[in-house]
């Protein structure tokens, strides 16, 4: 079963604030990422992309790019490895739907879909080249939305996919999953409610934004041998999906680790380094290079799923929750795999609810295949039921704090799925929020005929676990080179280090982190669902236990005494018979070479879970009503971290993620033509917040900490995206005195609503 | 006992019932026992020896990484709910 930790109040490193070990490189430029990569005799990789939304290929003439000077090769789908079928959920024999996205075959299905590549001397030609291949189009109807796709007669996406309705298998429909989680008397907990409030939500397709585009550099040696650059959270994930499509085995390929401009999730998956890969090989073993452009980001990779979100609550008079249901239709883009799962788990998971239904549909649309984004399919969740929370208060006049402290989660709560939660830290976290400074400061009223309004909104995610991989290597003066697997997006080289020097008493800076290649690591999984702090935080415990467990046999050697007879405390080995005898870690290091061979350990690990996590933001804002355009001017972020590792890398995952929350409930859309294009595929036309946009974004960090880690770690990055969105529509109906279900809510339906009256 | 919470999806083999206690000491043999009380509910749990692709266990209150060698501590809960990954 799981180990259950007595966790300690107070540490020597962890807490504390050390510059992160990769501060200097990263602020100097010195720190390589996937497009700095270069190498003797590199050319590039292009791509061509589909220009229609939906549509059969009817032929590819790729003849005249081929005899164009400079070029080296040049593929289509066909050119990369059949990976076979595998059992699907149903139980059925399916072929993972990624080896159509990397490449069309005989459909495109959405614009931005690589139909083509090509490897060439230098990037220009390459481009140049695949406006050379020739497609032919047969034009289908496009899919936009859930609506759409579910109505009678819509065309099919996918004509070979067997949807799972409900443990049926359903052959031509663009509905891949239809499941539900059900617990208690529903109908019956609907009978005992004196009121009922019952609401629909609407989202668009979001992108994560990251800054760095995705990138690939690959070299197929010839011993079929493959080494690999790649902008990724997790180097594991690039070498084994990059092996099942080109056809070799994973440990033919050595993935060497990148610095990351951003991924937020959306740099879980692989898009490009199959291509290089195929290009490479087939220019006889040259490294390959493809970069992508920001309107290929946008129109081909990652957004989290738009959708409907409806969900129906019922409470009593005396402010208890009776039952509560949940329709949620996620957009899974071309393919099916939306987070409409995580969604389903998390909708009702702040709250104490004796009955529930949730009904979640994954749904192919004629969209970029949906990927991670930070708590992937809980922020969309969140804005439904958080707008419907706050809409019962309204209704019936109750305290927003004290009627979710009445209703909320805690230790032996069962979740909608009907899990039960272990202990959490809601009910601290809405503690610190009725004690804050920012809810009990007054909204106050602006004298600019600006119309303000406060939103109060909560959020919770899981968290995840799985393996991970540390090594540790003392040095001789004492310092310890550490090597760990999780590619770092958020100053976890730090927060791994720290728990390593709390545990051998040295100071952060003592420890040295690395990230080395895949070929030099245990397997350890992708960074992402908040898990690494947790997971290789905990791998670097168990491997610095083992150091100290060495190093007291080694003790025990030097001053030939039983090993039983040393204890060791904040970095300092003692004799407990003579007091004379006591060594630093550093002292003992510079003695090693006569008890024997040089120290180093290593731990990899499984875990089964993250701690479960949960956000309460208040956010205040203001309109213009001329406009409908809305300004943040305070907000505030209180979470339950279990222990803060690092405050400032905490506080910093959480300031992060409510800025892409923001920018995720009043600007950010894909806004799709009447074609099911995409219109809006910059940075000028997609609109993220800036720094010049927003407040400095407050944060309360509540400890309560996980009983599943030693340090009581629980995952921070996932959670403050949460809530973002309902805080934020909820001050806005607090401002205007109208709710708006669509997200985003831009300044024109702002209008449309003022207009209303 | 083992307190088994059956997926909605299979419930058409549980004759509705949401919920079962089951004596196991090991998920595996808690899929075995189920099998024998609702023939072919097994086939919907289990591929090769191994949980489906995209299905997880919850035994207690995590999910297990230790698939069906997993041992259950007498009264525990256990659910069987779709994979998630993070981002």
């Amino acid at each position: 079963m799981v180990q259950v930790f007595e966790n300690k109040t107070s540490y020597n490193v962890v807490g504390t604030r050390p510059i992160r070990h990769d501060g200097i490189d990263k602020v100097t430029g010195r720190a390589i990422y996937g497009a700095d990569v270069k190498v003797p005799g590199l050319i590039w990789g292009e791509v061509l992309r589909s220009t229609e939304v939906h549509a059969r290929i009817k032929s590819i003439d790729t003849s005249a790019a081929k005899k164009m000077p400079g070029v080296f090769a040049v593929m289509v789908h066909q050119d990369l490895a059949d990976p076979g079928t595998e059992t699907t959920r149903n139980g059925l024999q399916d072929v993972d739907r990624e080896f159509f996205n990397i490449m069309a075959k005989d459909k495109v299905l959405y614009k931005g879909h690589v139909i083509a590549a090509v490897a060439a001397i230098d990037r220009n030609t390459a481009q140049e080249a695949t406006r050379l291949i020739k497609v032919e189009y047969e034009r289908l109807e496009p899919v936009r939305n859930v609506d759409e796709a579910t109505s009678p007669n819509a065309p099919i996406l996918i004509e070979d996919l067997i949807g799972d309705h409900l443990g049926e298998n359903v052959a031509n429909t663009n509905i891949a999953t239809h499941f539900r989680h059900e617990f208690g008397d529903v109908e019956g907990g609907f009978k005992l409610a004196d009121l009922i409030v019952d609401r629909e939500v609407s989202l668009e397709m979001v992108h994560q934004g990251y800054i760095e585009p995705h990138n690939a550099t690959v070299i197929w040696h010839e011993d079929d041998k493959l080494t690999v650059w790649s902008s990724t959270q997790g180097s594991f994930g690039v070498r084994d999906q990059t092996a099942k499509f080109v056809g070799v085995s994973p440990s033919q390929i050595r993935v060497n680790y990148s610095e990351i401009g951003g991924g937020f999730g959306g740099k879980t998956k692989v898009y490009l380094s199959p291509i290089a890969a195929i290009l490479s090989k087939k220019s006889g073993g040259k490294p390959v290079k493809i970069v992508m452009d920001r309107p290929s980001v946008f129109q081909a990779t990652g957004p989290a799923p738009g959708g409907k979100v409806k969900v129906k609550m019922g409470v009593t008079n005396n402010g208890k929750i009776t039952a509560a249901e949940a329709t949620i239709r996620y957009e899974a883009g071309a393919y099916p795999g939306s987070a409409v799962n995580a969604g389903a788990i998390c909708i009702f998971g702040c709250y104490n609810i004796p009955a529930s239904r949730i009904d979640g549909f994954d749904i192919v649309v004629n969209k970029p295949k949906s990927a991670a984004y930070r708590a992937p399919g809980s922020p969309q969740a969140a804005f439904a039921i958080e707008t419907v929370v706050d809409e019962i208060c309204e209704n019936k006049g109750w305290d927003k704090i004290q009627f979710r402290l009445d209703n909320a989660a805690k230790k032996g709560t069962r979740r909608g799925d009907g899990v039960l939660l272990e202990k959490v830290g809601f009910e601290e976290s809405l503690d610190a929020t009725r004690n804050s400074s920012h809810w009990n400061s007054p909204l106050g009223k602006p004298d600019n005929g600006k119309l303000r309004g406060r939103g109060l909104a909560c959020g919770y995610w899981m968290n995840g676990g799985g393996p991970s991989t540390c090594d540790l290597m003392l040095s001789d003066d004492g310092t310890v080179m550490m090597n760990e697997g999780s590619a770092d997006i958020g100053g976890t080289r730090a927060s791994i280090a720290m728990q390593a020097a709390e545990v051998l008493g040295l100071a952060a800076e003592d420890i040295k982190p690395s990230i080395p290649d895949t070929d030099s690591i245990g397997f350890t999984g992708t960074t992402g669902g908040s898990r690494t702090t947790f997971a290789t935080g905990y791998a670097a415990y168990l491997a610095a236990q083992s150091m100290v467990k060495e190093l007291k046999t080694r003790a025990s050697i030097l001053w030939e005494i039983d090993e039983t007879d040393i204890e060791f405390s904040n970095g300092v080995f003692r004799s407990t018979k003579e007091s004379e005898l006591k060594l630093s870690i550093k002292e003992l290091a510079e003695k090693l070479g006569v008890t024997g061979a040089p120290v180093s350990t290593t731990s990899s690990v499984n875990m089964a879970a993250g701690g479960n996590g949960y956000a309460v933001h208040i956010c205040d804002l203001e309109i213009d009503p001329e406009t409908g355009k809305t300004d943040v001017v305070r907000y505030t972020a209180i979470q339950d971290v279990g222990t803060a590792i690092h405050p400032s890398y905490a506080e910093g995952q959480i300031q992060g993620g409510v800025v892409q929350g923001i920018g995720w409930a009043l600007n950010e859309e894909y806004f799709i033509n009447d074609d099911g294009s995409m219109a809006n595929y910059s940075f000028l036309d997609y609109r993220m917040p800036t720094s010049l946009d927003l407040p400095m974004i407050e944060t309360i960090m509540v400890e309560v900490p996980n009983p599943n880690h030693p340090y009581g770690v629980r995952g921070v990055g996932e959670v403050p995206l949460c809530p973002p969105i309902a805080a934020v529509g909820n001050a806005i109906n607090d401002a205007i005195g109208k709710r708006i279900y669509e997200q985003p809510i831009k300044p024109g339906r702002i209008l449309d609503a003022i207009s209303k009256d | 006992m083992a307190k088994v919470f059956i997926p909605f999806q299979l419930r058409k083999f549980t004759n509705g019932v949401p919920e079962v206690d089951v004596p196991a000491a090991t998920l595996r043999e808690l899929v075995d026992e189920l099998e024998n009380l609702y023939p072919g509910i097994k086939d919907r749990l289990v591929k090769d020896d191994k949980l489906r692709p995209g299905l997880s266990a919850v035994v207690g209150y995590v999910a297990t990484r230790q698939g069906l060698r997993q041992k259950l501590d007498p009264d525990v809960e256990v659910h069987f709910v779709p994979a998630v990954s993070g981002g």
